[in-house]
């Protein structure tokens, strides 16, 4: 432990603190903006600077680590000059176009400015060429309002090892951005989005959608089905000053409800059907392979369109381990202009399907080609769980004294293991829930159907399931152990594709989410994001899938039912045109495209 | 006769100094650009960008070595070359094109045949080294940072060079032009050309 005074406050904490976390846990708060605990500290903002006694120049907090004995003043006179001074060059080079900005009362600049109280802003000089980039259908950068923290940085390249964002030009002339001034759209961008969750101002978001879907909902001649990811429940309610991990499905549905759609279904219904096609698309591999056929393993999860485009990029050659089946939400889109247009009697063209994401990628994935059946779109717009927070306000519904509605149907039930598709390891727990129990009529033997070794935030996690008496049928599984891996976030997916390159993957089947921690964290979630918050969002999903009658999704009655009246069987004709896709080899520099 | 003599040997020397330099010029020339008489092909130029690549690959930090390299083999680092680079060394394009617009040394787009620079530090800017750089820009039409259209010309700008005492200064191919004035430029560039032909 060391000893030092801040503020005249004699306090003690262990050595390596930083002067910033000494200070926070001994309740002093040291204003900063760039800083970013557990992700980034690069000292780049030098807001946070404070005096330390017997140094000459002012310390980044964020950076600098305390010292026995030292004496340090987070708030002297200099102090708060210098902050001053700093804040106001920042604002020099900012379009300071708060009213009309998206970023307006959720800005970490906008809330610095209040909390040191600048009432001045006495540097005029020369505005920095912005650059406003909406190439991609995922995230619009603007570098005018960019402050230059470099956070958007640190999560692209160190969290998710993609590097399409980085520093380029130097000095006045720096600018965040691809290489070359390319636009965004044309890179490697994964279109994950977590850049636009940590970007302190409104330099980087995602590309709205909101105005495509009120013009849907005013359109008369529209039926406007939406769906909710299982994500959407466990974070929504932290936009309307709601406890991070407050589940609020019920109000959600209600607010959907007053906002005009015509359907509220579930995504949660379709993961649900996702473990159906893929379980039994994993079966089908294995069978091939153990009984002297070829197939290739391990097969690896495709519900994530950022991890979806990652390995495009990266690793083409190897397209044939993902399974062909759409993600839930394409799913359910697919099922609503066919299965659910017949039913209704209407042409799918007049259907209008919004997806209600915690992701930014999905807003790419409903424009890939290979999403249209018979040239209409699958989904018609994606809206992130920020998007409809401002939807909601903008259409003046109270959140908080809403009643809490329930989905509609055919498309709109669900079991808990559909629940647990927004946290990392959970699409993999709900398939070992249903193939375990194909394979051996029995259900998966763990407490409360949770695989432990797969659940919480750990990057890479890994379990082994061995085979015993299995059906007459799967005879041939007998004393086989079934080896499975789970990661979320793109560099451990990197580290689980470099394995199979090699040749050294001993797995099975492995899931990948694109953003750490799965979907509850997406790019398109409520912001900030940061471990607690993660956590009790995590615990919030756990809750609501143990919550459920049904934990298992091929005991979801209108599963069976879709199957029976519709689809036919999993892996069928009917599933081939609607529920599975392909997939684009693309290559690093998108040099794969146009062959 | 001994004045003679020390004359000749002198005569001699000098001869056969100038005659050793020249040879050392020509072998130099050979070695660095290993043949003068034909261009090289691309393809050979990205051979010997891969061949440095793989020597300085494994060292920590190495970037900006194997850029500076390759501009020297290929003139400039155009976004091919720097997937090239990128691809090569298993690192994101945004990096190494940040490296390259970070530092001016390095080029994206061809350079000329020639490189003016004009020295824009205090005691040159003091001296009125703005109205050089006017005047290159009128007599050149091209900006800074740009090549002229016949590629003759690069304009360039830099800070202090320390030959504040010949202010202001300019630097053509890296030889200094002291005390320069606008209406000395005319001549100097036509000098250049004169002399490249």
């Amino acid at each position: 432990m060391v000893s030092l005074t801040i503020n005249n406050k004699k306090i003690s904490v262990p050595e390596e603190t930083t002067i910033l976390e000494a200070a926070k846990q001994n309740n002093i708060l040291i204003p900063n903006l760039c800083y970013l605990k557990g992700v980034h500290k690069i000292g780049s903002c030098r807001i946070c600077v404070v005096e330390v006694e017997g140094m000459r120049n002012l310390q980044a907090s964020c950076m600098a680590t305390v010292r026995e004995g030292m004496t340090v003043y987070t708030n002297s006179e200099r102090v708060k000059k210098t902050r001053k001074v700093l804040f106001e060059l920042m604002l020099s080079d900012h379009p300071k176009d708060c009213l009309k900005c998206e970023r307006n009362q959720k800005c970490e600049l906008q809330k610095l400015g209040e909390q040191i109280q600048i009432k001045e802003d006495r540097f005029e000089g020369q505005k920095s060429q912005g650059v406003m980039d909406i190439s991609s259908p995922s995230i619009t950068r603007d570098t005018s309002k960019c402050i230059l923290c470099r956070r958007c940085v640190t999560v692209c390249n160190e969290i998710q090892g993609i590097g399409a964002l980085n520093p380029q030009q130097r000095g006045f002339k720096t600018q965040i951005g691809p290489a070359m001034a390319l636009p965004l759209n044309s890179v490697n961008c994964a279109f994950c989005g977590q850049c636009t969750v940590v970007c302190p101002v409104g330099a980087l978001m995602e590309t709205d959608s909101t105005q495509n879907v009120w013009k849907a909902l005013f359109d008369k001649s529209k039926r406007v089905i939406v769906q909710t990811a299982p994500a959407i429940r466990a974070a929504l309610g932290e936009e309307f000053s709601y406890e991070p991990g407050t589940l609020v499905t019920g109000k959600m549905v209600s607010a959907l409800r007053q906002l005009g759609f015509d359907d509220i279904f579930d995504t949660n219904f379709t993961a649900d059907l996702t473990i159906i096609e893929e379980g039994n698309e994993f079966l089908q591999r294995v069978t091939q392979v153990l009984t002297g056929g070829s197939a290739t393993l391990p097969m690896i999860t495709s519900c994530s369109p950022g991890w979806i485009k990652f390995v495009e990029h990266s690793f083409p050659e190897r397209l044939k381990h993902l399974s062909s089946c759409k993600s839930p939400h394409m799913m359910l889109g697919a099922l609503a202009k066919s299965y659910y247009a017949e039913k209704l009697g209407m042409n799918p063209k007049d259907i209008f399907v919004v997806s209600i994401m915690p992701c930014t990628a999905k807003k790419y994935e409903i424009v890939r080609p290979e999403m249209f059946n018979d040239g209409i779109p699958n989904v018609d717009a994606v809206l992130t769980t920020r998007e409809l927070a401002r939807m909601i306000k903008e259409a003046g519904i109270d959140f908080q004294t809403l009643n809490e509605g329930s989905f509609d149907n055919p498309l709109g039930l669900s079991t808990g293991a559909a629940d647990i598709f927004a946290v990392t390891g959970g699409v993999m727990e709900a398939a070992l829930r249903t193939v375990y129990e194909i394979i051996t009529g029995r259900e998966i033997p763990f407490a409360k159907l949770h695989v432990m070794p797969i659940v919480g935030l750990e990057q890479i996690k890994t379990a082994e399931i061995l085979i015993e008496n299995p059906k007459e049928e799967f005879k041939f599984l007998e004393g086989i152990t079934v080896k499975v891996a789970v990661t979320s976030g793109l560099k451990g997916a990197k580290f689980l594709m470099d394995q199979i390159v090699i040749g050294e993957s001993p797995y099975h089947f492995i899931e990948v989410m694109g953003c750490p921690g799965g979907c509850i964290s997406g790019g398109g979630q409520p912001r900030p994001t940061n471990p607690e918050i993660r956590l009790k969002r995590l615990q919030a999903i756990y809750k609501e899938d143990e919550s459920k009658a049904l934990r298992k999704s091929h005991e979801n009655p209108l599963i069976e039912k879709l199957y029976k009246d519709y689809l036919k069987k999993p892996l069928g004709h009917k599933s081939h045109e609607l529920l599975h896709t392909h997939y684009t080899k693309r290559g690093k520099f998108n040099e794969l495209l146009d062959e | 006769m001994t004045e003679l003599f020390e004359c000749m040997i002198i005569n001699v020397n000098v001869k056969t100094i100038i005659i050793l330099l020249i040879m050392e010029g020509v072998l130099r020339m050979a070695l660095e650009n290993k043949c003068q008489c034909a261009e090289e092909s691309d393809q050979e130029k990205y051979t010997r960008i891969s061949e440095i690549i793989d020597e300085y690959k494994n060292k920590e930090g190495s970037l900006i070595q194997i850029l500076h390299l390759a501009q020297g083999i290929y003139g400039h680092i155009p976004l091919e070359l720097q997937k090239f680079i990128a691809q090569r060394l298993d690192m994101p394009l945004s990096q190494v094109s940040g490296v390259i617009t970070f530092y001016s040394f390095f080029s994206t787009q061809p350079r000329g045949e020639n490189t003016i620079k004009v020295c824009l530090g205090t005691a040159c800017y003091v001296r009125g080294s703005k109205k050089i750089i006017d005047r290159l820009i009128e007599l050149l039409k091209v900006q800074v940072g740009e090549t002229t259209t016949d590629g003759k010309f690069t304009l360039e700008v830099m800070r202090c060079i320390g030959a504040c005492g010949l202010a202001p200064a300019i630097t053509i191919n890296d030889e200094v032009y002291k005390q320069v004035n606008p209406d000395k430029l005319k001549s100097i560039l036509k000098e250049f050309e004169e002399v490249k032909k």
